[in-house]
């Protein structure tokens, strides 16, 4: 009987604190999300409709999106199996260096882009330690599309493997001793128990690296050539049109890979609501 | 809440410079400031960093003697647009020494340093020029010796983009001025030669720094275009023996613009400090400094102990083949103008 009067008194809360933390972090998240993000919205109304869509769809900027995004999907979709297989590798197996390996898998996050950039640019160049083995061979990676896809790849990677890592952790090998010993193959194991419970942080990290990846500028642009309709990323399509002190320009096309982004991290959200829910057996 | 326009306004900016542009600033900051002095804040381009780490301890030097203070210089480095931009948004700088005059001319329409800027100092307020030149590997293999052997088929160039670079944008111009001269102002001539030329481009970094270090890092390219002080700098630093510098007959004036900004100097309390500063740009002893650092200089006695370092060049001013700054940005360099059009495919 106590405790049901606990529960009527006041707040409908068990836990003390709800009004000062919710206060806190809306506080922080206005601060540091949503101003910066009003003030982009506040530069677009310097512009007509009809201007904003004349400078998100100029020929140069266009080629800039299909460079960007498809540079940003080969390079996530790298990362999805890379990265799963790293998660695995991780997890599953014990190994000297194992620790430093997991160590290693933030190192994207904490180096300065412009520096990875640098550095892929270095190694890749037709000079560089693996630009002259592979330019005979006739590919290459630094000035082309693909070194692009390279620099989102490498500041991506720890999305996929930090997101998959900890439901791994969570899923003993028991389960997949099990699925054997009930007379499952190795294949049907992974597809049928493992991978079902993987899909959802897969799929978001897989959606994080790609987002991550859009916007990228620093790792990039040291390795891209820059060449118009050719190389050229959108982040630098922004920083031409800042270049050109046209703060609104640079506001219309920063807000396609805003509104693209978005897009993508609710659907995703969306679609991973359902899927645990029919996973879990309730109805979807 | 009512807020001044002009709050509301720097607010948006700094807003939207924090939201996209945090990765690309390339600012640096070096400072000997000791609490109690005078601080001169100068506001300078990219790769003016060597340059003034030798001239502001001279001149806190002079100023001393002259007048008994000590005084503090701190820099500011980065592109200089990039550097106008900062200064709009608050960053509190007394003196800026570019190398671009329609970044000057940017903050002279905000109101923030004086409207007849370019009369403030003598020269267009232009303590020293440079020009554009080329920068070749050993032996000149391609043999380039001027601009219309850049559009040869088989020569691939490495200049910054001049979208995003002043630099670039010079060596734009200096082309599109020798072509209007070659083809006698044939429109049709020019642009084919400049479709060419941009054609021949094998990567278009961002800033004049990038584009030396595809060049030489990298292995990239015949040649690389950029200030006739900065591939002497260069050359110097890489060894002679692997590059020779090559002064085009023809070639671009590019001029470094200073100026007080006024308002800024005046609230620091610095406007004496930061007139004098600049003036001193102009003294014998900066100017031969100056011209230590390959820029050329307008005092006559420098000049002359210089004279060999500097290969006699037809340098036309912007103005002379495209109006001015403001028609040239309008002309060739906004969105969908013709550096757009010639790029396009």
């Amino acid at each position: 009987m106590s405790q049901l009067a606990f529960w009527r008194s006041g707040s409908t809360r068990v836990l003390p604190g709800f009004g000062l933390s919710m206060g806190i972090s809306v506080l922080f998240i206005s601060l540091v999300l949503l101003l910066p993000i009003t003030g982009l919205f506040g530069q677009l109304a310097n512009l007509s409709l009809a201007e904003y869509f004349a400078i998100i769809t100029e020929g140069r900027v266009v080629a800039s999106y299909m460079v960007t995004i498809g540079a940003a999907a080969v390079a996530a979709l790298v990362n999805a199996v890379f990265g799963l297989l790293l998660a695995w590798v991780l997890v599953r197996y014990e190994f000297p260096g194992k620790r430093l390996l997991d160590a290693l898998m933030d190192l994207p996050f904490a180096l300065p882009t412009a520096v990875a950039g640098i550095t892929l640019a270095t190694l890749y160049a037709g000079n560089g330690w693996v630009g002259n083995i592979i330019e005979p061979m006739g590919f290459q990676v630094a000035y082309t599309w693909v070194g692009i896809a390279l620099a989102m790849a490498f500041t991506s990677i720890p999305f996929v493997v930090r997101t998959v890592q900890p439901v791994l952790e969570d899923l003993p090998a028991e389960v997949d001793e099990a699925a054997m010993s009930l007379g499952a193959t190795d294949g049907v194991a992974f597809r049928r128990v493992i991978m079902p419970h993987l899909w959802p942080a897969l799929v978001t990290g897989t959606g994080l690296a790609f987002v991550r990846s859009l916007g990228e500028f620093g790792a990039i642009i040291f390795i891209a050539g820059n060449m118009p309709y050719e190389t050229e990323i959108t982040a630098l399509m922004i920083f031409v049109k800042l270049q050109e002190y046209d703060y609104a320009g640079a506001s219309a096309i920063a807000s396609v890979v805003l509104f693209v982004s978005l897009a993508l991290l609710l659907a995703i959200n969306i679609w991973q609501g359902r899927f645990v829910r029919r996973l879990h057996g309730g109805k979807g | 809440m009512t807020l001044p326009s002009s709050f509301r306004t720097g607010l948006r900016r700094s807003l939207l410079a924090a939201a996209v542009g945090t990765a690309v600033s390339g600012m640096t900051f070096s400072s000997a400031a000791v609490a109690q002095e005078r601080e001169l804040l100068n506001s300078s381009y990219d790769i003016a960093r060597e340059l003034f780490a030798a001239i502001n301890p001279e001149f806190q030097a002079w100023w001393e003697e002259e007048h008994g203070e000590e005084i503090a210089i701190s820099q500011s480095h980065g592109g200089s647009s990039a550097q106008a931009r900062a200064i709009m948004q608050g960053l509190r700088a007394d003196v800026v020494t570019f190398n671009q005059v329609t970044d000057v001319q940017v903050l002279a329409d905000a109101g923030l340093v004086a409207e007849d800027w370019q009369d403030a100092f003598e020269n267009n307020a232009s303590p020293y020029y440079s020009t554009t030149a080329f920068l070749v590997r050993k032996g000149n293999p391609k043999g380039i010796e001027s601009w219309d052997d850049l559009v040869k088929e088989d020569v691939q160039m490495v200049f910054p983009n001049p979208k995003t670079s002043g630099n670039g944008r010079y060596t734009y111009l200096a082309a599109w001025g020798f072509a209007e001269n070659e083809f006698d102002g044939d429109e049709e001539q020019i642009q084919d030669f400049m479709r060419t030329f941009l054609r021949n481009v094998a990567v278009f970094d961002t800033g004049g720094r990038g584009a030396t270090t595809s060049f030489i890092e990298r292995g990239i390219g015949d040649v690389l275009i950029s200030f006739e002080s900065e591939v002497n700098n260069i050359r110097s630093e890489y060894g002679s023996d692997d590059y020779e510098v090559v002064v085009p007959p023809v070639s671009i004036l590019a001029e470094f613009p200073v100026a007080v900004v006024g308002e800024n100097a005046e609230r620091n309390g610095n406007s004496d400090l930061a007139q004098s500063y600049l003036e001193y740009l102009y003294s014998e002893d900066a100017q031969r400094q100056l011209a230590g650092f390959n820029y050329r200089v307008h005092n006559e006695t420098v000049v002359a102990e210089f004279a060999d370092q500097f290969p006699d060049t037809e340098l036309f001013e912007v103005e002379d083949v495209f109006g001015s700054w403001e028609e040239a940005m309008e002309n060739h360099f906004e969105g969908g103008a013709l550096l757009d059009q010639l790029q396009r495919r």
